[in-house]
């Protein structure tokens, strides 16, 4: 049975597969298809949680050091912030898209609009990498490795811990969310989805858009209003 | 042994089952069955829970006399860290979930396996994974910080933190995985005729465990991801030398570390419920009371997380809002009590292993839930708070509650998990010597931090010296109890006789398949059409 699992698997045949082979433990297609759904769900959730945690701490370092919050959100530079929410907001209309299309069956829509989010998460990373070599030239790090001079209030390295913790743990999301859609492109370019099997690509949208959706909360918090 | 009929008798089938349908090593690490993965979950957690008892015993022994007994203060530090950080994150929390929960809840619900197997084997490797990490400090310097890892002693402590909490990370994620696999498959994979109330309130108990698992659990890992941060990097956030605040991380930890209490707890609850009704002959007492309960347990046990933080400098408003709060969690747990006293009211008692074990959690539950209420009240807790008396009361919750429930559980589906009929007589004086033991070596505790002793001190005055020796000849006669459960459950492999289907007579589902159960569960798909606990006895 663990064989029967196996091959479960998204049947690699290559053809679109409407003999998608359902795993042994469900009745039905539409349960196994359901019941991944679900369980997709119920990851966001976690990691709704897992930033909630940073979130929180965000809210009470800014009530204690709100002027501190106030000096260094200046620092932040807000331009390369809002190019990047454009970017991700645009690659969350092509994960959409591709997901629509997968659902209609059609492998090359799907395949480019898959590469089209994938190019947008690569320049994400990048701007988000030559934001990061100005902090990390100016001093505007965490904690004690906090050394830019100017500075009028207490604790800025405080408002840099969280800024990189968030920002941080938000760009590893990213990068394995790049993994994730590389993975179902090549599983799209060896035509395993189609409208009757597209349980992955759906998941890996839904996971994409909560990315986007946690740098919405984060651009505005950390660039805007401080 | 009583011989009670099933009510659906199985065909004595033709001896192949999920044990021996295939064979050699890799048969068992590639196993998608939740059942081998659930056998494979109780050694696991079994090896941990000797580990943490041997701390437990060189710590009992150590406090033998007032000052140094055999070890030095250092050790007797790691050793107390040691033992709370492996049986917390290495056997209570996986334990009846990893391995009792994944045996059964399929087969209760009439599945064949859970929604996602892979990721159940994938949630075994990485407790694995984690416990490699956690263990590995034994041999790199060891942990002593206490498992809450407090800051700011574990940012600065020379040994081992970033191993253990990377360890109990990854831990973390197996427990997330297992709670998510057993939602989706409690919701998706009911057989025909498995209502939601026709549930065994052990499925609610490991659902309600399950919400909390996935809701709390990604806070500790985020909370010791910066804790990690902190030690190695120092960025500051807990650290008040930079700006930091050590209770933010008091805040997160109980915000997980709270209810993962009820991780422990609401598991055991569930196979009380079991035991009772089915020991007792007697539908359960107000079934959607416990059941309901059972989520109450989980949604009020996220809103109590500041009791651990009463001397802590917080607010007094919100130090009397979390003792009110703590107050309610009494409710639901009271209703759970009362219901299975009154399940056991008339019921025709046969007191088997399980039942004995059954009737030593409720008055060893009982104890420590209402002692937990002296520490919910503030002015009390000023004077308890880190003494031996929140020992004591943890432990009669922790292991006089889980523990007790989770022996007895696994002499309740012993038979079905082996296919073996361990001895009564045997089970019995475990069952006795761990009831005498724990109390001999717990109740002593309450008197002792009643008058002051501190928690995790290595030396104390004189005059508390008999109430320790009380106490550690008490722990004595629990390891001899669990050496005992050891023996009678091994020693039914080899010579036990063989289990009939259905030993104790239960009507849900698990007892109308074979012992030991065939690979996929069930010869025939089961239709089920009337509740867990509709015993022949009460039809009329």
């Amino acid at each position: 049975m663990s064989t029967a699992e196996t091959t479960a698997r998204g049947g690699e045949q290559p053809a679109l597969s409407p003999q998608f082979h359902v795993a042994h433990h469900f009745d039905s297609a539409d349960t196994q298809f359901d019941a991944g759904r679900m369980g997709i769900w119920l990851f966001l959730v976690t990691e709704v949680l897992l930033f909630g945690g940073l979130f929180c701490a965000f809210a009470i370092f800014r009530s204690w050091y709100f002027d501190s919050f106030v000096e260094a959100h200046h620092h932040l530079d807000k331009v390369m912030g809002a190019i990047n929410t454009v970017v991700l907001i645009t690659s969350s209309l092509t994960m959409a898209l591709a997901v629509r299309s997968a659902q209609q069956s059609k492998k090359e829509l799907t395949a480019i609009l898959l590469a089209l989010t994938l190019a947008c998460a690569a320049t994400f990373l990048c701007i988000k990498y030559v934001e990061y070599s100005h902090k990390f030239h100016e001093g505007l790090l965490p904690g004690k490795w906090f050394s830019a001079v100017g500075f009028h209030t207490a604790h800025p390295g405080v408002f840099f811990a969280i800024y990189f913790m968030m920002t941080g743990i938000h760009g590893l999301h990213v990068v394995i969310g790049m993994i994730l859609i590389s993975w179902i492109l090549k599983r799209t370019m060896k035509g395993e989805f189609s409208s009757r099997y597209y349980a992955p690509v759906e998941g890996v949208g839904l996971y994409w858009h909560l990315v986007d959706l946690i740098w919405i909360y984060l651009f505005p918090l950390l660039y805007l209003v401080g | 042994m009583a011989q009670a009929v099933a009510d659906h008798p199985v065909t004595e089938q033709s001896g192949t089952n999920y044990i021996n349908a295939q064979r050699g090593i890799l048969s068992w690490l590639l196993t998608v069955d939740h059942k081998r993965i659930g056998l494979m979950y109780l050694v696991s957690t079994t090896i941990a829970f000797a580990l943490g008892g041997f701390f437990a015993l060189m710590l009992r022994l150590e406090l033998l006399t007032p000052r140094k007994t055999f070890m030095d203060a250092a050790t007797y530090n790691q050793a107390f860290t040691l033992h709370g950080a492996i049986m917390v994150f290495l056997f209570i929390i996986p334990a009846i979930p990893g391995a009792l929960g994944n045996f059964v809840l399929p087969i209760m619900l009439g599945a064949k396996d859970v929604a996602f197997p892979k990721l159940n084997l994938l949630s075994l490797y990485l407790y694995w994974t984690g416990a490699i990490f956690t263990l590995s400090s034994l041999v790199t310097g060891g942990l002593d910080t206490g498992w809450t890892f407090y800051v700011p002693y574990s940012a600065t402590t020379g040994t081992a933190v970033v191993k253990v909490t990377l360890g109990v990370f990854i831990i973390g994620f197996s427990s997330i995985l297992t709670g998510l696999n057993f939602i989706v498959t409690v919701h998706k994979l009911r057989a025909p005729g498995v209502s939601w109330f026709r549930l065994p309130l052990l499925v609610w108990a490991l659902y309600a465990t399950s919400v909390v698992q996935i809701l709390a659990t990604p806070v500790l890992g985020i909370t010791l991801v910066l804790l990690m941060m902190e030690r190695v990097l120092h960025i500051g956030i807990f650290d008040p030398t930079l700006g930091g605040d050590p209770v933010l991380f008091q805040h997160f930890f109980w915000f997980y570390s709270h209810p993962a209490v009820y991780i422990m707890i609401l598991p055991g609850m569930g196979i009380i419920s079991e035991i009772i009704a089915v020991h007792a002959k007697r539908r359960i007492f107000g079934y959607k009371a416990i059941a309901f309960s059972s989520m109450a347990i989980a949604l009020i046990g996220f809103l109590v997380w500041g009791h651990h933080m009463f001397v802590a400098g917080q607010s007094q408003l919100a130090a009397t809002i979390f003792s009110f709060l703590t107050f309610l969690v009494a409710i639901p747990s009271g209703v759970k009590v009362f219901n299975w006293l009154l399940t056991l009211w008339r019921g025709s008692i046969s007191y088997r292993t399980p039942m004995l074990f059954a009737l030593a959690f409720m008055f060893l539950f009982t104890i420590g839930g209402l002692t937990g209420l002296f520490l919910g009240m503030l002015s009390v807790d000023m004077h308890l708070h880190d003494t031996y008396f929140v020992v004591a009361h943890f432990h009669y919750v922790m292991m006089g509650g889980t523990v007790v429930a989770f022996i007895g559980g696994l002499h309740h589906w012993w038979p079905k998990i082996t296919g073996k009929l361990y001895s009564e007589k045997l089970g019995a004086a475990s069952a006795a010597l761990i009831f005498i033991g724990f109390n001999a070596t717990f109740f002593p505790q309450f008197i002792l931090g009643a008058r002051g002793m501190p928690r995790r001190y290595y030396n104390y005055l004189d005059q508390f010296q008999p109430l320790h020796q009380f106490s550690t000849v008490g722990s004595w006669i629990i390891g001899l109890g669990m050496l005992v459960v050891l023996y009678n459950l091994l020693s039914s492999l080899r010579s036990g006789a063989s289990a009939p289907s259905n030993p104790w007579g239960g009507r849900s589902l698990e007892w109308q398949t074979a012992s030991p159960p065939v690979t996929e569960n069930f010869e025939v798909a089961p239709k089920v059409t009337h509740g867990p606990y509709d015993f022949s006895t009460e039809s009329q």
